[in-house]
């Protein structure tokens, strides 16, 4: 088992406005529809609130506001995923969740510069899986909000 | 292999709690053979434990304290505070060990200064009744005692033509089935005659809670080699020796053993006590049977999965409603009743005795007592009213400090409390109980008290408060001062109570944990500290408000009342909309601007406002409406939305959506 080499990596394939998005599965712990958002007043914006989710009050980031792309009103493929990263859970909105893929590491590539400057920080990556262009996410930065609106 | 060490843990500090309470008590009562007894059960049974786990250190001190224990037992030792610090010291050593082997630790300490004290006092005593206690010291595990009902049985067989033996049984040490082993053991025994007594007991036995040796005491028409020829044929047995009882001399010998420092009422009372024990402790082995130990975090599932239940109850009563179908309704509602029968049920199951904190104080106190050179006399009274886990173990430091305190500074010196005419050994009353939905914990000494002006004196010289202040000062004002950072009231600093660091951690510790201290103090008559508590920290009262769509809700125990005002009642002062509320200016927040709540409803002629308290300020909080009050689940908002604006927490409603908690304190400048 040791030493070999993970050539695989599964990923949960989401859509946000036109261009569909990847997060490791690992970093996943479940897919959600919309429920109830409690606001919590004097957050950044994209800070919807927080949900009740099975007993555990978990705080809900609006991708779309995330990266400065306009908000649309949810619907019924609207998705929350709930993503884990060390002690902290969040619920991502995303347009739809897509896919489970499992994509070689090999086509992962380095994000392309012509990807507009506030975007890029948030990628780790590109992978081409066929025809479809998928967006790895970083989402160490994405959960950073130290250094955004605050 | 870890499930068992669990276990073991856990009942190794049982044991050692009982012999550190007992040895307290032998204290008080050094004649009271009872109390030995008991001493000495808990300890072979911890022995016998560790050496089973293969924790050599901790059997071999526990089985030289049982030494000495023996020695008390048989009169050979007498009792003497001196004695009892070694042995408490032994028992220190063993906590040690049990509390390494807890952390993951080895349980290996260096205890041979403690286990030489030991052997000193068990050799030290000239042997005055040696050649008939011999065996008995040499072999402590081989003689059983036996109890009043054992003894009649065995006299009864006797007087029937049967014979009593003893016989030690050893497995061999890569026995795999000890209890299937014993079992054989047993049942070969059975068809020669009748096992009255085991040690350790027969269900120890089934459960395998023994080293490699047990012993049985059977009456038997057998001969003793026939007995033994009927043992050795069960395989995977490595020693047995059957030894034939007189059950006379054995009553003779308990007898002698008595009446050679007691008179024969005595010992007759001691007899009565040790069998009075004796229930009371299959009476608590029973009781302990019916309870089971479950990790905490279980309970918090459990009560995650039943917050679920509730969202989902919530649903069901509003489509039941929709619905109007009388049978569905009756249903819910019944559910519902049941579900909150339920909440009450598993919000109990986290609440524990403070027994459980106060239990090692009684020790604290003992050492604290000779350390100082005073005399201390700790009561405790309500050692069984109940608190959240999460309350009880952050409330045990803050005690420790309080009781230091207490007997630093409260309590004088024999000499001292002799010259005023109060009894020489001080008391200490630890007194806790339930009222409302707090728990209260007061610490009452019948010292010194606090004297007023020294306190003034010193809190001046510390800066704390200016000379102008300090007159108009009421008594309570000046105690507070106590629990100002940087204030130590006792002329010689000791090691003891430290330098004052300790009351304003004590203070702020109680009062994060919602929580608050109070003093009340008579100059040469005492001191109370009294602590207030709320009964569990995950659950708070609360008052349901209603901003325009939202819901919040805010804490009771900073709410003074509601009021509904008319618009015209609002006065203006320095740009700030106040209200005049009994006599007092009270200033307005908006919590609808505070909290930048979307606006989707008209302002209205009266406002509903809830007024808050912090200490001595106050605020008046505009809502829109009240919803009610609440008993509610306080929850965080986790790693993510750390420190926001005003918001203390937040609460799951029984509707299944999130309501955020108000910090009135931050609000109240």
């Amino acid at each position: 088992m040791m030493g070999v080499q993970e050539t695989e990596l599964k990923v949960i394939v989401f859509q946000l406005q036109d261009e569909e998005y990847a997060i490791p599965v690992q970093q996943v712990r479940s897919i959600e529809k919309v429920q109830h958002i409690t606001r919590v007043p004097r957050t950044p914006k994209f800070v919807k609130g927080v949900i009740n989710l099975r007993g555990v009050v978990t705080p809900i980031i609006d991708l779309r506001e995330r990266f400065g792309i306009e908000a649309l009103p949810f619907n019924e493929q609207t998705r929350v995923i709930i993503v884990a990263l060390d002690e902290i859970e969040v619920g991502l909105i995303v347009d739809a969740a897509n896919d489970v893929l499992d994509i070689p590491v090999k086509s992962i590539e380095p994000p392309p510069e012509v990807i507009e400057a506030l975007e890029a920080d948030y990628i780790n990556g590109v992978a081409k899986v066929g025809k479809r262009l998928l967006i790895l996410l970083n989402l160490e930065k994405v959960l950073d909000n130290k250094k955004s609106v605050f | 292999m870890s499930q068992y060490l669990e276990i073991f843990i856990d009942e190794s500090k049982e044991h050692l709690q009982t012999i550190n309470e007992q040895l307290l008590e032998l204290e008080k009562s050094p004649a009271d053979l009872s109390i030995v007894n008991e001493i000495f059960r808990s300890a072979h049974t911890l022995k016998g434990m560790s050496a089973t786990m293969g924790f050599e250190d901790l059997a071999n001190l526990t089985h030289q304290m049982e030494n000495v224990l023996d020695g008390i037992r048989n009169h050979k030792i007498t009792v003497t505070p001196e004695l009892l610090d070694i042995v408490f010291r032994a028992v220190d050593d063993l906590e040690a060990m049990v509390n390494s082997i807890a952390e993951g630790g080895d349980g290996k300490r260096d205890v041979r200064e403690v286990v030489q004290q030991l052997k000193q006092i068990e050799q030290g005593e000239p042997p005055v009744v040696k050649t008939k206690q011999e065996p008995i010291s040499a072999v402590p595990s081989l003689i059983q005692t036996y109890g009043e009902f054992e003894y009649n049985v065995l006299q009864q067989s006797k007087e029937q033509g049967f014979h009593t033996y003893e016989i030690f049984v050893k497995l061999r040490a890569d026995c795999l089935l000890k209890a299937a082993r014993v079992f054989m053991v047993f049942e070969a025994l059975n068809q020669a005659g009748e096992v009255i007594k085991s040690n350790p007991s027969v269900e120890l036995l089934e459960e395998e809670k023994f080293d490699q040796e047990f012993i049985v005491t059977v009456v038997s028409k057998e001969t003793s080699e026939q007995l033994y020829q009927r043992i050795i044929k069960v395989s995977e047995i490595e020693e047995v020796t059957v030894t034939a009882i007189d059950v006379d001399q054995l009553r003779a010998g308990q007898g002698t053993q008595s009446q050679s420092t007691q008179s024969e009422t005595e010992a007759a009372v001691t007899v009565e006590n040790e069998e009075q024990k004796e229930k009371e402790a299959t009476h608590k082995q029973t009781a302990a049977n019916k309870t089971i130990r479950v990790n905490i975090e279980r309970l918090d599932i459990l009560m995650n999965l039943f917050e679920e239940l509730v969202i989902d109850r919530g649903r069901l009563e509003q489509i039941s409603r929709e619905l109007n179908h009388p049978e569905l309704h009756e249903t819910v509602e019944r559910m519902s009743r049941i579900s909150s029968d339920l909440q009450n049920i598993i919000l109990n199951m986290r609440m524990i005795p403070v027994e459980t904190v106060f239990n090692r104080f009684p020790r604290m106190v003992r050492q604290l007592a000779r350390d100082l050179g005073k005399k201390i006399n700790l009561e405790i009274i309500g050692a069984e009213t109940e608190l959240d886990r999460t309350v009880i173990d952050e409330i045990g430091d803050p005690l420790v400090h309080l009781l230091r305190n207490a007997i630093d500074h409260g309590i004088e010196t024999p000499e001292v409390r002799r010259a005023k005419g109060k009894p020489e050994e001080g008391t200490v009353k630890l007194k806790a109980y339930h009222s409302g939905n707090h728990v209260f914990i007061e610490i009452e000494d019948d010292g010194a008290g606090i004297n007023r002006e020294k306190v003034i004196q010193k809190a001046i010289s510390k800066g704390i408060i200016s000379k102008q202040n300090a007159v108009n000062l009421t008594d309570k004002q000046v105690y507070e001062l106590i629990f100002a950072s940087g204030f130590s009231t006792a002329d010689k600093i000791s090691d003891v109570s430290g330098r004052g660091v300790g009351l304003d951690v004590v203070k702020s510790t109680i009062e994060s944990l919602g929580g608050s201290v109070t003093i009340d103090s008579q100059e040469g008559v005492g001191s109370v500290f009294s602590i207030q508590l709320p009964l569990t920290l995950s659950i708070i009262s609360v008052m349901l408000v209603e901003i325009q769509n939202e819901k919040y809700a805010i804490p009771l125990s900073s709410i003074i009342e509601t009021a509904i005002i008319k618009k015209e009642d609002i006065l203006h002062a320095h740009h700030q909309k106040v209200i005049d509320f009994r006599g007092k200016v009270v200033p307005l927040l908006f919590l609808k601007d505070v909290f930048e709540v979307p606006v989707v409803k008209e302002e209205e002629e009266f406002f509903s406002v809830v007024i808050v308290r912090k200490g001595e300020k106050m605020a008046g909080l505009v809502v829109d409406s009240f919803i009610g009050q609440q008993e509610v689940v306080l929850k965080s908002l986790g790693n993510y939305l750390t420190s926001v604006f005003a918001i203390s927490g937040a609460t799951i409603l029984g509707d299944g959506q999130v309501a955020l908690i108000i910090d009135c304190n931050v609000l109240i400048k």
